[in-house]
């Protein structure tokens, strides 16, 4: 049967039976499977991320599961555990730098050494990448993103630390949005700020190394901000945004999944052009609506005068 | 960017929905909320201020004034437990600072949301309700429409509820404010600690937020303790003035603290007291301390 579907594996009208053919594949299914994962939790995660306008601290621990999983391979273990290894890693050395100085003190201090984390991180990898040597076809895998291999382990992985992920977020999810929003408030109403700080940073670094088995490292954004930047742009109900955000990183999962199945490209272009399409939308679709707006609240200019 | 503008309405009635739980405001008077004794702090190395005695007797309304950078802020920090004394003994609400934060609304110096946040105002106060607890609310809970309610009748006894569903950042200084104190009054405080409120605000909307706070100050039997720079806008319902200069404090009323005698022996240098014809008074010749105003800047207050 399996032969039977790959010897005509393309696309035709039938919707329905180009799906079951797609399904016939036990990859496609776990890439399915891993890709739902993934988008759930980078909803959740990316929703705070970008509220705490901390990407810039995202993007990093992403980066950092590159020489995490090119080590790994070098070294003959899972990719996967390369990428929780330093991801986790790369969120504690963040976590560390000191933010006495106050906030604003505190950020500046905050990018600059996510910066120098960074590049130190992308270095490591590249070496990784030239100690082992029959690795180079690889390497795109790692940076954009593959969902061919998945196997049934690393989606069991996968879901159970997006079950962590999310059951954390759900614990203090209210009071991180508190602490997020106003610090000092906060900190006076009894909101453990720092503490609650440090735990985001390690449940963005466990996100990040989750997303970057789909998306690559260099991709990770595709799902971890984009998403949420859209459902930000179009609503301002904290609740709904979270909801929207979840249902935007599904979407365009699913579809980069399947259009990655019927063609030669990588599925990280496809994942991200999808995202960044409905981004232009929503930045679009809100900028006609305050249009219409002001032209409706303008008042005429006969009554004006009058 | 223009100025909104919008009257003031604070509904009488709504003034119970302020009123602190499970106490009797009128009959605990003789109690101090607030209490400094030659307290001194220490910041960096810093001596900020020493020997301070402060009593802030409950239901008073109570002004903190002086120069910029003299520790005003680090007042209501400490009374907050935010920053540990260095030396002396502080009181707050029957307890050591920093136990009876639940009992306290506060309203840092500000601080106002940039226009890109993209959260509504009345999310805002309704993080003051139940932001700092852990779990979610399950959606449709009486826990959950309890906490409804409270944000709509808050929003409503500051005259917010016009504007409270847009986003917090596109609303004026003066509806943020609002918002604000909104918040701070959420869990039902017994005292409000107001880092100057009013900064920020033009004339009108200085006066219609200073109205706010007297009403609820009188109405609720709420103590106030509340950092300004300029006493005139709340003047007439101070019961007492905490002066900071020079390191040290001087309390009293605001007709024996603010005269030319009392300012200049604070200072040490010769300041004189002027009354405007319409009762506004003006403090000449204070001198300008060359701390630097990193109290201007968000979270980061040495003040």
């Amino acid at each position: 049967m399996i032969v039977a579907a790959a010897a005509d594996a393309g696309l035709s009208w039938n919707l329905v039976r180009d799906v079951r053919q797609m399904f016939a594949y036990p990859f496609m299914v776990n890439a399915f499977r891993a890709g739902t994962v993934v988008a759930v939790t980078a909803g959740a995660t990316g929703w705070f991320m970008v509220l705490r306008r901390q990407t810039f601290a995202g993007h990093t621990l992403a980066v950092a599961g590159f020489p995490g999983a090119a080590g790994a391979v070098w070294l003959g273990l899972g990719a996967t555990y390369g990428y929780f290894a330093f991801c986790l890693a790369a969120a504690f050395l963040i976590a560390a730098i000191p933010t006495a100085g106050g906030a604003a003190a505190g950020r500046a201090a905050e990018s600059a050494t996510v910066g120098t984390v960074q590049a130190f991180a992308l270095a490591c990898g590249f070496l990784f990448v030239n100690l082992y040597k029959g690795f180079l076809g690889g390497v795109n895998a790692l940076l954009f993103g593959s969902f061919l291999g998945i196997t049934d382990g690393m989606v069991l992985t996968l879901t159970a630390v997006a079950v962590a992920i999310l059951a954390v977020l759900a614990l203090f999810g209210r009071p991180l949005l508190f602490a997020s929003l106003d610090p000092a408030v906060a900190t006076a109403a009894g909101v453990p700020v720092r503490a609650l700080s440090v735990a985001f940073l390690i449940l963005l670094g466990s996100t990040a190394a989750e997303v970057s088995q789909i998306t690559g490292t260099l991709l990770v954004f595709t799902l971890l901000v984009i998403p949420a930047a859209t459902a930000q742009i179009l609503t301002t109900r904290p609740a709904l945004s979270l909801a929207l955000t979840v249902l935007f990183g599904l979407l365009v999962t699913w579809a980069g999944l399947t259009v990655a199945y019927y063609s030669p490209y990588p599925i990280g272009f496809f994942i991200t052009s999808f995202s960044f399409s409905l981004y232009l939308l929503a930045r679009l679709a809100v900028h006609a609506h305050d249009l219409l707006d002001r032209t409706a609240r303008t008042p005429h200019p006969a009554r004006a005068s009058a | 960017m223009t100025v909104r503008t919008r009257s003031t309405q604070v509904s009488v009635d709504a003034i119970d929905t302020v009123l602190p739980a499970g106490t009797d405001p009128p009959t605990a008077v003789n109690t101090a909320a607030v209490l400094f004794r030659n307290a001194a702090v220490r910041l960096g190395g810093r001596l900020v201020w020493s020997g301070v005695d402060v009593e802030v007797a409950a239901g008073e309304f109570v002004a903190v004034l002086g120069p910029n950078g003299v520790g005003k802020s680090t007042l209501l920090k400490a009374a907050l437990g935010l920053l540990p004394l260095s030396v002396g003994r502080a009181v707050v609400l029957d307890r050591p600072p920093g136990r009876a934060r639940a009992e306290i609304g506060y309203l840092p110096q500000r601080r106002s949301f940039d226009p890109s946040v993209r959260i509504r105002g009345i999310d805002i106060v309704r993080l003051g309700v139940d932001g700092h607890r852990w779990g979610l609310p399950l959606p449709g809970g009486e826990r959950g429409r309890a906490a409804g309610r409270r944000v709509a009748e808050l929003v409503e006894l500051v005259g917010a509820t016009g504007y409270a569903h847009q986003p917090i950042g596109r609303l004026s200084g003066g509806e943020q404010q609002r918002l604000l104190i909104a918040q701070a009054l959420a869990r039902r405080p017994r005292l409000l600690l107001l880092d100057e409120p009013l900064d920020s605000l033009d004339p009108h909307n200085a006066a219609a937020v200073a109205a706010l706070i007297r009403t609820i100050c009188q109405r609720a039997g709420v103590t106030v303790l509340m950092v300004a720079h300029d006493v005139n806008p709340i003047l007439s319902s101070l019961d007492r003035v905490v002066y900071l200069a020079g390191g040290g404090a001087v309390s009293g009323s605001p007709t024996e603290v603010i005269t030319s005698a009392t300012l200049s022996r604070l200072y040490q240098t010769p300041i004189e007291v002027l009354t405007a014809s319409d009762g506004r008074m003006v403090v000449v010749g204070q001198p300008e301390p060359p701390a630097a105003h990193t109290d201007r800047h968000v979270g980061t207050g040495h003040s």
